[in-house]
């Protein structure tokens, strides 16, 4: 522990975001503006993460930080050092364990219980924001539910190459209302969004927005009906635990290119190792 | 017969300049309506009042809804009015950039408002899109690209079939010829009054160009000041017109 | 067998310890100390304050130390330290009416009650580097003479009594904090102004100079330019009146702008307004002329689409701590993002027959 409040964050300041967080869940997919506070990590580095988790932690609390899936990357390391050392929480990289688990660019495979928390890190909350730079405009937009123009991007997407080429941040429908950016996570992880038993969290502390999907809420990825969404991956099975559904990094091996997949949930490919449910006839 | 548009005392102020003052006149449907008058006479000023894009200071804006019968627009709520302006109401601006988006393809253009309304199936939008193009004589095979590399002429047409593909009820038009050449006018005319006779099109035109009302209009509005000097059936007012400002307007166009 | 990359943890420290070395250089050259980077390099450690908005000079100068001389980095870890200070409450606000000058000057009137006090400034320097200084930076004392303590009047006030120059309306509400609440568009002026004197030197400055060379011009004089001392009081609610709780240096600009009028007002000029901490005059005048540029509503001017008018594009790219983090942040892993690209553009690739190529020129 340190001289810092529990997590960094002042108690006033921690009632400010989670009155925020409240009033996002109940008002699922809509970007709820709070007073961001200027943390000792960059802004684009997850300071909104870092403030929702900071908000939302107890001293029971057993936390879980991954970036790109995997708890050992740079960034993952510090934000989990941050929280160790001012909130003096346990923390872990088993996702079962964990109690709340903030994500930069990833769902766990393993599913969610109702007993946790999902706090997702977003550089951009606006879904509209390539399509329409003003804040003043895009917010109207979301207020008169005035969204042809994403659809329009998607049209313009299947016009040009046949497909709706978004691939990550791909945005989705709230409970039939907000159009919301989940977060630079790959498409695959967006069916994971919708029914979810935990609770999910976005905090974007550059831009100023707390945003939130209660339990089971519905969610859906936008798409035409003869073009429906699909949630895809690297066609190959998981080079060490020999998964085929779950998310795909493609290593470089070798300087001629050799290249092979592996998971990225490092967690889920562990404890698939460890209990022993690789398959051998993975090369 | 319900009026499909009912204007009432509509009065517009910029600080001590008057924009117009106490317009009042009834569009039945099927009917196409000329304002003429020189520039700063305040019929653009009225025009984007009725059309939602100003507010009046006074006056009522009565549209005859699908839904709920006659309702004044200016009292609606923001997103009704919005929906009117989506679905039963379109506006063609004088310069097509300011209604179309240049950075978006032919068919996106065109689709948008379909989409708007909920239209999701890309299949289809693609086809009634095409479908449009043709009608409004731009090849087809043209959908995908964006309206930058149209002429003037093929954007103004654009933003036509963009405004109709919906169907709306009733179509603002503000100086729709005004910055094309002369031959491109024609045809553009043409095509328009093709539409407005195929479609039995509803339609405000703001226009200077007496040759653009005497074509589509069945009645007209002579505006000066930002008052209505004279109105009546358009061979009426152009072949005998009563009011003195009517009259230089109509020799001026004939000395032309 | 492959086995994912391990250690980010032993890494990061590692690269810590690093740092620290690099910061300190050589070990055979002497350490720099607070107060020397306090004393001697005083306009660094005031940009921090101002862009840092805290006014310590001791933790700015240490800030400086610990990021090697990186400003934007020193003013970040004075931002990140802000958050933790609790809050006691607001001082009233300060009177720069009564400040006790360095320096003063007017372009805009040759001479003037109070008198144009140059003060400690490079303007009249010649720019040539002095070697003495390599060797010993030994100075002589500079003339002095006793204060004037009598206040210096401004500047704008002597238009304002012929009415020559707008009125600023007194407003005694409490302006929004920006580092309280999210910033919300429209933005009143004080939030702009805020805003602005929290806002990069550099972005400030290119705004400012873009007006000047005709994105959004509007003439701007220097009506006037104080550095100096203020008093800063607060109201203590037991004692029931303010007291002084210290002094702190602000430069302070007010142009004087282009006149408008029409057929029914007679022409005035208008003005535009700075303030920083410390002595930031290069800041201060950039923030009066985009401060002007961006009440053209408000004065009823065109908005003539330029950068410097647009307060959204204004304010929510001026503050260096937002921009540098997100701008750094594209270094950080992003695989799984790239890796959901890869798989399109390959999708995309084989469907367009691309592969069918490369195979033919292999």
């Amino acid at each position: 522990m340190s001289d810092y409040n529990f997590a960094y964050l002042d108690e006033q300041t921690k009632r400010m975001i989670r009155r925020a967080i409240l009033k996002g869940l109940a008002v699922p997919g809509y970007q709820v503006p709070f007073a961001s506070r200027e943390m000792p990590m960059p802004y684009g580095w997850g300071t909104g993460g870092v403030q929702v988790s900071a908000a939302v932690l107890t001293p029971e609390d057993t936390l879980k930080v991954i970036d790109q899936g995997a708890d050992d990357t740079t960034n993952a390391v510090s934000i989990r050092a941050f929280f160790e050392r001012t909130a003096g929480v346990e923390t872990t990289t088993a996702t079962k364990d964990a109690t709340v688990i903030q994500t930069r660019h990833r769902i766990p495979e393993e599913p969610l219980s109702e007993d946790q928390i999902l706090v997702y890190q977003v550089p951009i909350p606006e879904p509209l924001r390539f399509l329409e730079p003003r804040e003043s405009e895009t917010r109207k937009m979301h207020s008169l539910e005035e969204y042809g123009l994403m659809h329009v991007k998607l049209y313009e997407d299947i016009s040009c190459h046949g497909h709706i080429a978004t691939s990550y941040a791909y945005p989705v429908k709230v409970e039939g209302r907000y159009v919301m950016d989940p977060s630079p996570i790959p498409k695959f992880d967006n069916p994971k969004l919708g029914d979810m038993p935990a609770i999910q969290l976005f905090g974007a502390g550059r831009e100023q927005r707390i945003y939130a999907l209660p339990p089971y809420t519905q969610v859906v990825s936008l798409d035409f009906e003869d073009h429906p969404f699909e949630a895809s991956k690297a066609d190959h099975c998981c080079a060490i635990c020999g998964v085929d559904d779950a998310y795909l990094d493609e290593v470089i091996v070798d300087d001629a290119g050799g290249r092979m997949f592996v998971c990225s949930d490092t967690d889920y490919c562990e404890t698939r190792v460890t209990e022993g449910q690789t398959e051998e006839s993975v090369a | 017969m319900t009026p499909l548009l009912s204007v009432h005392g509509v009065t517009k102020h910029y600080g001590n300049h008057l924009g117009c003052a106490d317009v009042s006149f009834d569009l039945y449907p099927g009917e196409v309506m000329g304002i003429v008058g020189e520039s700063g006479s305040g019929k653009s000023t009225l025009l984007n009042c009725m059309a939602g894009h100003l507010a009046p200071d006074m006056g009522q804006v009565v549209f005859d809804t699908r839904g709920d019968g006659p309702r004044d627009t200016l009292t609606m709520s923001e997103p009704e009015r919005r929906m009117l302006g989506r679905t039963d109401w379109a506006f063609v601006h004088q310069h097509a950039r300011d209604g179309l988006r240049m950075g978006v393809s032919a068919g996106g253009n065109v689709g948008e408002r379909l989409m708007a309304v909920g239209a999701r199936h890309y299949g289809d939008i693609r086809e009634q899109a095409t479908d449009w193009l043709e009608r409004v004589e731009i090849d087809a095979g043209r959908v995908d690209d964006r309206p930058t590399t149209f002429s003037g002429g093929m954007q103004q047409r654009l933003q036509i079939a963009r405004n109709l593909v919906t169907g709306p009820r009733l179509v603002f038009m503000d100086e729709p010829t005004g910055g094309l050449d002369v031959s491109v006018q024609a045809r553009l005319l043409d095509l328009l009054r093709g539409l407005v006779r195929d479609m039995g099109l509803s339609a405000i035109i703001v226009t200077h160009d007496l040759a653009v009302v005497r074509l589509l209009a069945d009645r007209l509005m002579v505006m000066k000041s930002g008052h209505v000097v004279e109105t009546g059936l358009t061979d009426q007012v152009l072949d005998d017109p009563q009011h003195a400002y009517s009259q230089l307007l109509v020799s001026s166009v004939l000395q032309v | 067998m492959y086995v994912a990359v391990k250690g980010g943890e032993r890494a990061i420290e590692n690269a810590h310890a690093w740092l620290a070395e690099e910061r300190r250089g050589d070990r055979d050259v002497a350490e720099l100390t607070i107060c020397q980077i306090r004393e001697q390099l005083s306009l660094a450690v005031d940009r921090v304050m101002a862009e840092g908005s805290l006014y310590d000079p001791d933790l700015a100068a240490l800030a400086i130390k610990q990021s090697r001389g990186d400003l934007i980095e020193a003013i970040f870890l004075i931002r990140a330290y802000r958050t933790t200070l609790p809050r006691y409450g607001a001082s009233e606000p300060v009177e720069t009416g009564s400040m006790s000058c360095d320096r003063r000057i007017s372009a805009t009137f040759k001479d003037l009650p109070g008198g144009q006090v140059l003060g400690p400034t490079f303007d009249y320097t010649h720019r040539l580097l002095d070697f003495k200084l390599a060797a010993d930076g030994d100075v002589s004392d500079s003339p002095s003479v006793e204060p004037d303590l009598t206040e210096v009047p401004r500047v704008t006030e002597f238009l304002n009594q012929e009415g020559l120059i707008e009125e600023s309306a007194f407003d005694d509400t409490t302006p929004p904090d920006l580092t309280r609440e999210p910033l919300a568009m429209p933005a009143d002026r004080a939030l702009r102004l805020q805003a602005l004197t929290r806002s990069d030197e550099g972005f400030t400055l290119g705004l400012a100079y873009s007006t000047q060379r005709g994105y959004a011009r509007n003439h701007a004089f220097v009506g006037e330019l104080r550095i100096g001392t203020v008093a800063v009081e607060m109201d203590i609610p037991e004692l029931g009146f303010a007291v002084e709780i210290g002094e702190i240096t602000l430069t302070e600009c007010e142009t004087i702008n282009q006149f408008k009028g029409s057929k029914t007002e007679p022409p005035q000029f208008t003005r535009g307004y700075g303030l920083v901490f410390g002595q930031s005059e290069r800041k201060a005048i950039s923030m009066a002329l985009v401060d002007r540029a961006l009440r053209w509503e408000e004065l009823g001017e065109d908005n003539v689409g330029a950068p410097a008018q647009d307060a959204e594009f204004v304010l929510y790219h001026a503050d260096n701590i937002q921009a540098t983090g997100f701008l750094e942040h594209i270094k950080l892993p992003h695989y799984v993002d790239f890796q959901s690209e890869l798989e399109l553009v390959r999708k995309l690739r084989r469907e367009a027959g691309a592969d069918q190529v490369q195979e033919a020129a292999e």
